[in-house]
């Protein structure tokens, strides 16, 4: 057996992806985190303080790895759903009642309300701890936009599924866009953008109108959340979230005592 | 003797008690944090919530809500905040035991030593993320996600609630019209928040945890997030029904239920009850002592505290910082001053041009 093992860890085929022996001396220790693509996001050596779950919460990672699992729940839902009014609804339908692994929609939804939670207490614990100050400064901003985005994410794919309960949210969301200072039709100062008597702002072109792609909660913004929900936010977050965590390393790791 | 109860924890949670209660408690784990961040004082906060919670499912008011399925998260939500925040209230208190008994704290002397990446730091995260999968493959498997009626444009449902995430501004809009409830305070915090590293300039407490060092920065965020954010989403989800109007946790939600609505205008205290006039038409004029009050607030409060009782903090941070955070707080200061005018002498706005759609 042991001979096998050995035999199979000889061949080219194992040595072409396994550069180094198991993990249990120093050496190999350092090379299994600095070979591997994804342990390399860590340093080989961390500060005994910073890896304790009463420091971090676990909460920067957890929200990571929610986001993964949102990626690879949500790449599966697409297979399925298709975002018109015509559809929508029918499909998620069919998602729970004809498809295999059938719970891809619940681990979708609630993957994505614990990420929200796990983002907070994420920016809780930073700020308990005085992470933000510096030389971490930067890295809090690159956090703060994460959030907007991770609140974005949510928001956009709560309308997918097309129910009273997702048309009316987004309806009493994006409202408040009609009340933006100048930009929205029903917000202050916007009466002041008229020339003759001719309104710049109104309901046709205002901020919720190019929110929604239409007056209302419409096919029209069914497809650009879609489109938001399943391409451009989570291209922009994984963008961002390799920034962040660049940034982590190039301050110094895990903050601790100075 | 259980509807004696359920009456009165309804009468307690009503929002004016609730919130003045929540800043009576926060207040006061932050001054006797010393027993606060006991052990047994957790242990003993999640035995009687779980005692609670099992008494009180029976009721079918509060089972409705408590279980529906976007609404576990929330649970989740409150369970894991007083949970963090008491650890880390306890951190910061051995921490600063410690730096009085003139001793390390506990980051300091654990960061001199380094671990192996591999196995100490990815042991951890397997085994977290491992019962994440678990927990999520279960969650997913016994709640189902909700699905309600196809989307039919022309029936509001009631109460039509913001995701849940976003009930704390739908909260606000009690007390403020949308362009600053769902506009402009959104914007401020987000803003706030970048601005934090840079408005802080207090060195110390950088990467443990500490209250004695920054006990200011450590408030305000309790305040702001715990508070008025936390708290908040959690009012508007369990104690919000139709019409947005209140409902104790074991009360049934009734279309019925009319909160009535007797709120008045600065502008109408100041020409009519004030001075007994007749209220001018004129916008500008009627809404001048409300005009006047706003500009005050933003104008004249920063340099009148900064000459006065916060000139050591002008000095500490230079005066644009001092000025950025002064305004960034009195936007925030706003939110508190406005829900205690509406509570204490029913204020509707004060500054009230809906010509303009200005209304603060
Ligand atoms: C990072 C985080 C993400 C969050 C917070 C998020 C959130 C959500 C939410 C709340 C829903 C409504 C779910 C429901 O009612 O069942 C949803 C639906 C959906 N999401 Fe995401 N999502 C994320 C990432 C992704 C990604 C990366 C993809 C695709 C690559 C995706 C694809 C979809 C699809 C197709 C739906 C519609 C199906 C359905 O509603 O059940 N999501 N998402
Ligand atoms: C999608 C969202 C986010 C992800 C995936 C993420 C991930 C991470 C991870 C894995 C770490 C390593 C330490 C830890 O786990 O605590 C970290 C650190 C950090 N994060 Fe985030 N984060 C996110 C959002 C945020 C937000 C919202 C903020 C603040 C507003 C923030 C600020 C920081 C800072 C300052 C650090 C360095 C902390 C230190 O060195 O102790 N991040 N982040």
């Amino acid at each position: 057996m042991q001979k096998l093992l050995q035999a199979v860890r000889d061949t080219q085929l194992w040595r072409s992806v396994f550069r180094h022996g198991y993990p249990d001396t120093p050496r190999n220790r350092t090379l299994a985190v600095l070979s591997n693509t994804f342990l390399h996001l860590h340093p080989v050596k961390v500060r005994r303080s910073g890896i304790r779950l009463s420091y971090t919460w676990c909460m920067g990672g957890l929200t990571f790895f929610l986001f993964l699992v949102e990626t690879i729940t949500g790449l599966l839902l697409m297979f399925y759903y298709r975002p018109t009014a015509q559809y929508a609804y029918e499909d998620i339908i069919g998602i729970r009642e004809h498809v295999a692994l059938g719970v891809m929609r619940e681990m979708h939804r609630w993957a994505a309300h614990m990420m929200v939670i796990t983002v907070w207490l994420h920016m809780y614990r930073v700020f308990l701890t005085g992470s933000y100050k510096p030389p971490r400064e930067f890295n809090w901003n690159v956090g703060v936009i994460l959030l907007v985005l991770t609140l974005l994410l949510s928001f956009t794919g709560y309308l997918l599924p097309w129910d009273q309960l997702a048309v009316w949210a987004i309806t009493v969301g994006s409202n408040m866009a009609r009340a933006t200072p100048f930009l929205g039709h029903e917000g202050p100062g916007a009466s002041l953008l008229s020339f003759g008597g001719l309104n710049f702002v109104h309901a046709g072109d205002d901020a919720r109108f190019g929110l929604l792609a239409g007056r209302f909660v419409g096919e029209g913004a069914l497809l650009r959340f879609y489109v938001l929900h399943c391409v451009g936010l989570p291209l922009a977050a994984a963008t961002l979230m390799a920034i962040h965590f660049w940034r982590v390393r190039k301050d110094g790791g895990i903050s601790g005592p100075l | 003797m259980g509807e004696t109860l359920k009456g009165v924890i309804d009468w307690l949670f009503e929002p004016t008690r609730y919130f003045l209660g929540s800043v009576l408690l926060l207040a006061a784990v932050l001054y006797f944090r010393r027993f606060f961040s006991k052990e047994l004082v957790i242990i003993a906060v999640f035995a009687l919530a779980g005692a609670f919670l099992a008494w009180a499912v029976g009721d079918h008011n509060f089972h409705k809500i408590i279980t529906k399925g976007d609404n576990i998260p929330i649970v989740i939500l409150l369970a894991s905040v007083v949970f963090f925040s008491w650890l880390a209230l306890r951190q910061a208190v051995i921490n600063d035991e410690r730096k009085k008994k003139g001793e390390a704290g506990i980051e300091l002397e654990l960061g001199k030593q380094k671990v192996f990446t591999w196995p100490d730091l990815v042991y951890t995260e397997f085994i977290c993320i491992l019962l994440f999968t678990a927990l999520l493959i279960v969650w997913s498997i016994v709640v189902e996600a909700p699905l309600e009626e196809p989307a039919a444009l022309a029936r509001t449902p009631n109460p039509s609630k913001a995701p849940w995430y976003f009930l704390g501004l739908q909260e606000m809009l009690v007390y403020f019209d949308p362009w600053i409830a769902g506009v402009v305070l959104p914007g401020f915090i987000i803003v706030g928040l970048c601005a934090i590293p840079y408005l802080d300039t207090n060195p110390k407490g950088n990467g443990y945890y500490t209250f004695d060092e920054r006990p200011f920065a450590w408030t305000f965020f309790w305040v702001g997030f715990v508070l008025f954010w936390v708290l908040f989403v959690i009012l508007g989800t369990f104690l919000r029904g139709p019409n947005w109007s209140f409902f104790g946790p074991f009360e049934f939600w009734d279309v019925h239920k009319l909160e009535p609505l007797v709120n008045v205008d600065l502008s109408t205290y100041f020409w009519d009850g004030l001075l007994d006039k007749n209220i001018p038409t004129n916008p500008l004029v009627r809404e001048a002592p409300g005009i006047l009050a706003i500009l005050g607030w933003f104008l004249v409060i920063p340099p009148l505290l900064g000459k006065t009782l916060l000139k050591g903090l002008v000095q500490r941070m230079g005066i644009v910082r001092f000025n950025v955070f002064m305004h960034l707080l009195l936007w925030f200061a706003l939110l508190p001053t406005k829900m205690l005018l509406r509570w204490t002498v029913n204020l509707k706005y004060i500054i009230g041009i809906p010509e303009w759609f200005f209304n603060v």
